[in-house]
């Protein structure tokens, strides 16, 4: 029998408490007391929103919001990324845009994500991959659909996969997944 | 450059919350330490120290801009100078060689390098989105960030190009945790099996819970010092514990903060620009490596720590070391994962690439004296985290390079004992050892080598 959870989940959220116990008296012993007083923990939201820019890899989201998948490389070295860059690490030289959609693709590294982040935990378990492609110099991560999480097998690396696209773009970089070819 | 010393440290409690004090009071409780240790009252101290380093990784965890000067502040270190330096989990590391730079450079002659975090004030999982901002936030953090599932990408890697196993990496979990029975600094003090880690809750295939680090609130100071300071300091009175303890090597390494933009050298390239000086003078393991490359390995991919061989082999060079197996007495080094831990044997050079696993499971790595349940094959040769390393300490992320620094630092003063209440953990006849402090999917990491004189 698989192990059960011996504490009850617990987390922030509760009752607002008016009124908080201090002495009643502020003679030196009572202020004295003070320094053995237990902590006050207030609750505080933290929530902003940001405007992002994806600068000079935005033809890659626009891209992959009309089901294309496009990678980058250095004209003069022929070194290819799987995720883009505008500019090469080792020329400086600023990189071509180059379609990768159909192009040969493989697992090189995965793992099933069992919990996560919490904007990713409704998600869970969720299989992140990096992608490898021929003649391309550097991976890609993305996410992987189409296998089981509970049959997690080194047996996925090497697989050959390709890429599906979300029909309604939200313009991110899950916009592209991969599935077995 | 002077001659660089590292004379005092203190560490507080690493706990899974400290609501009970504000980070600048938790700062206070390891700066006190290191001062009582001294033997110098707070005062005597501050009219002597030059200035500082302050070293916290997050400003989501704390909400607060610019708290290392309120940290500062509350020292009572105004108006001396002092800056922050962070770098993600190497944070800790990168400050105290702030600190040496500051001291061998002559800028100071006494400098404080003190970190911090507390990363209580979220839940577990808000805090895993905070940490997992620190990979692209364009191409990485949207598609799942999390950084149980980088390393665990890592591993499979691993696993797949060297035949590395689950147990292997729990040896680790099982020797880091045991050797923090003995550690009252640590958060976790459990006993665990093999068995233990694998069949704790899975976080990201194949690391369970026990493969993985835990969050902390905590914070840990180190004080630096030159010859000229070392002099002040025992003029005003201080009890300088003997041996001194020198710092005698730096180095720093990098990488891409995208894994997937890693490089796949080839194997001229990889032994001209990264093999160990050991390496590059052993023919068995040159043909070693041949093979390994004829089965497709590439560097460093994905599997290895490129910025931590680059951080070894420039902190060895400068200390003289050119047998880290055999010249170091012990390292600590950052374990935020039990897989990380044995890819940093390998860039370390305690092992070759491909070996770490059958490293960690040899006993090599391990405390003599201690029984950790099982029967290990070798006897112990260099042991790593013999405090109990970040899985079982805890990772309050500014605060551990430096914790780091201060369990050297009293191994090396032989003072363990003392400051343990327990001699447990203390390295007979410790003469060097080392430091690792390492960031992201391996983006920064630091390596410091610290040895006693005389």
């Amino acid at each position: 029998m698989a192990k059960q959870p011996d504490r009850r989940p617990d987390g922030l959220g509760g009752y607002i408490v008016h009124g908080v116990p201090f002495p009643v008296e502020r003679d030196p012993d009572s202020l004295a007391f003070l320094k053995r007083m237990a902590p006050l923990q207030i609750e505080q939201d933290y929530a902003i929103t940001y405007l992002h820019s994806y600068g000079q890899d935005s033809p890659w989201f626009a891209a992959a919001s009309n089901k294309v998948l496009l990678g980058t490389r250095d004209a003069n070295s022929g070194y290819t990324y799987a995720t883009p860059r505008g500019h090469d690490m080792f020329s400086g030289k600023e990189t071509d845009w180059i379609d990768l959609t159909d192009r040969p693709a493989r697992i090189h590294a995965f793992t099933v994500c069992f919990f996560g982040s919490e904007e990713f935990l409704p998600e869970t378990p969720f299989v992140l991959a990096l992608i490898e492609f021929d003649d391309v110099n550097t991976l890609f991560l993305t996410r992987l659909m189409g296998m089981d999480p509970e049959q997690a097998s080194l047996d996925w690396i090497g697989l050959e996969v390709k890429p599906g696209f979300l029909r309604n773009s939200k313009l991110k970089p899950t916009d592209v997944y991969f599935t077995p070819a | 450059m002077r001659p660089v010393y590292a004379l005092s440290g203190g560490v507080s409690k690493f706990a899974k919350a400290r609501p009970d004090k504000t980070f600048q009071a938790i700062v206070k409780e390891a700066y006190d330490y290191a001062i009582e240790d001294l033997g110098l009252d707070f005062e005597a101290f501050t009219a002597l120290v030059d200035g500082s380093v302050a070293s916290y990784f997050s400003d989501h965890f704390t909400r607060q801009l610019m708290a290392g000067i309120m940290a500062q502040d509350y020292l009572g270190l105004c108006p001396k100078p002092s800056h922050r330096v962070e770098g993600g989990g190497a944070t800790g590391g990168l400050c105290f060689q702030e600190a040496w730079k500051s001291i061998a450079s002559g800028h100071m002659d006494i400098c404080v390098a003190y970190g911090f975090e507390t990363m209580s004030h979220v839940e577990t999982w808000k805090g895993n989105e905070f940490i997992a901002l620190a990979s692209d936030v364009s191409f990485d953090y949207p598609v799942g960030g999390f950084y149980s599932g980088y390393y665990a990408m890592m591993v499979t890697r691993h696993m797949k190009e060297f035949g590395t196993t689950v147990e292997e990496m729990a040896h680790v979990s099982v020797k880091n945790h045991i050797n923090a029975f003995y550690n009252p600094y640590a958060q976790k003090r459990s006993r665990y099996t093999i068995d233990d880690v694998r069949n704790a809750p899975m976080v990201a295939w194949p690391l369970t819970r026990l493969d993985i680090c835990v969050m902390s609130d905590g914070a840990a100071a180190t004080i630096l010092v030159s010859e000229d300071g070392l002099a002040k300091l025992e003029k005003a009175g201080a009890k300088i514990s003997r041996p001194l303890v020198r710092v005698s090597g730096i180095g720093c390494g990098t990488d891409a903060m995208r894994m997937s933009d890693r490089p796949h050298l080839d194997y001229e390239t990889f032994m001209r620009d990264y093999a160990t000086e050991q390496e590059k003078s052993s023919g068995d393991t040159q043909s070693y490596y041949k093979k390994l490359w004829d089965h497709g390995t590439r560097y460093p991919g994905i599997h290895s720590f490129r910025a931590g061989r680059t951080a070894g082999n420039m902190a060895y060079k400068q200390a003289g070391v050119t047998d880290p197996l055999g010249e170091l007495d012990f390292i600590e080094l950052h374990d935020a994962y039990t897989s990380s831990e044995i890819q940093t044997y390998e860039d370390l050079g305690l092992c070759r690439y491909g070996e770490g696993g059958p490293f960690a499971a040899s006993g090599k790595a391990h405390m003599p004296g201690i029984d950790y349940g099982m029967k290990l094959p070798e006897d112990p040769a260099c042991p790593i985290n013999p405090s109990g390393g970040l899985i079982a300490c805890g990772h309050p992320v500014g605060a551990t390079g430096l914790m780091q620094a201060v369990f050297a630092l009293w191994q090396l003063q032989g003072t363990i004992k003392k400051h343990f209440n327990d001699g447990k953990l203390q390295v007979k006849d410790a003469k060097r050892g080392a430091i690792h402090s390492h960031a992201g999917t391996g983006t920064y990491v630091t390596v410091s080598i610290l040895e006693g004189e005389g």
